[in-house]
């Protein structure tokens, strides 16, 4: 009982560490494409997205009970629901989508939803492509 | 950027990430794992909360409109709280596992209840505060 317990709590640490740790690296990487790059704020969340997908695939994939790489609950946990996690973000993409909408741009609402989750999407399926071959 | 913004987004990001965890967990046992609810309760429900949140910056600013209040809310809980990663993931391995009317379900559902959730927070907020 107490076992479990103490497994339990293991996890949510790891999943709370691995999201605050990537909830800074999507503020910092926003900081470079919003004041350095002068981006528009739009692409730092696409970024973070794309970027996050690519890895909890690849990851996962590499981790898989037949991958190449063995990682406990703990750490898939600390690297998928809490780095990833973290990283990425479905409200800001939202309340982005939102705003948009609200100022009656349609079709730039539209299009920066729909590429951001096409992309996402896409990053994700590679990061499994490439970590399948990896396991090969 | 400041190191007090970081260390905002830092506690923020940590209880965002636990409460998904919890949630989807949570909704993911009790209603089964063959369809990713749980990670779809977490993103529209934490769309509603960024809309309610932006409903507030505008309507009633103040401390809704401090720029550190944001960090910490914002970037941090409501950004650690919802995932695109667990979505992909989740959809990735609908689609592999043959089901790809539920793959192409979870992103329109998740796409648009999202945006929904944004609306419906922000207007009730504005609403409310008159």
């Amino acid at each position: 009982m107490t076992g479990g317990g103490t497994q339990a709590t293991r996890l949510y640490l790891a999943v709370g560490c691995g999201a605050a740790i990537g909830s800074l690296a999507r503020f910092l990487s926003g900081y470079v494409v919003v004041s350095l790059l002068e981006l528009n704020a739009l692409y730092a969340t696409a970024f973070v997205n794309v970027v996050g997908s690519w890895i909890i695939m690849f990851f996962a994939t590499l981790t898989r009970p037949d991958g190449r790489l063995m990682v406990g609950s703990a750490g898939r946990n600390f690297v998928m629901g809490g780095f990833c996690g973290g990283l990425t973000t479905f409200s800001a993409m939202s309340l982005d989508t939102f705003i948009l909408l609200l100022e009656g741009d349609v079709r730039q609402a539209a299009t920066y939803l729909v590429s951001v989750v096409a992309l996402s999407l896409g990053s994700a399926w590679l990061g499994y492509a490439m970590a399948a071959r990896i396991n090969r | 950027m400041t190191l007090a913004a970081c260390a905002l987004v830092l506690i923020g990001g940590f209880f965002g990430g636990i409460s998904r965890f919890f949630l989807s967990g949570f909704v993911g046992r009790g209603v089964g794992e063959t369809f990713p609810w749980g990670t779809l309760a977490v993103n529209v429900s934490g769309a509603l909360a960024i809309g309610a949140f932006a409903g507030a910056a505008r309507a009633v600013g103040g401390v809704f409109a401090s720029d550190l209040v944001r960090d910490l809310i914002v970037v941090g809980l409501f950004g650690g709280y919802t995932t695109v990663s667990s979505f992909c993931l989740q959809t990735l391995n609908l689609a592999l596992d043959g089901e790809r009317q539920l793959a192409v379900f979870n992103v329109v559902a998740s796409a648009a209840l999202c945006v929904l959730f944004v609306a419906l927070g922000f207007w009730a907020v504005v609403w409310m505060a008159g």
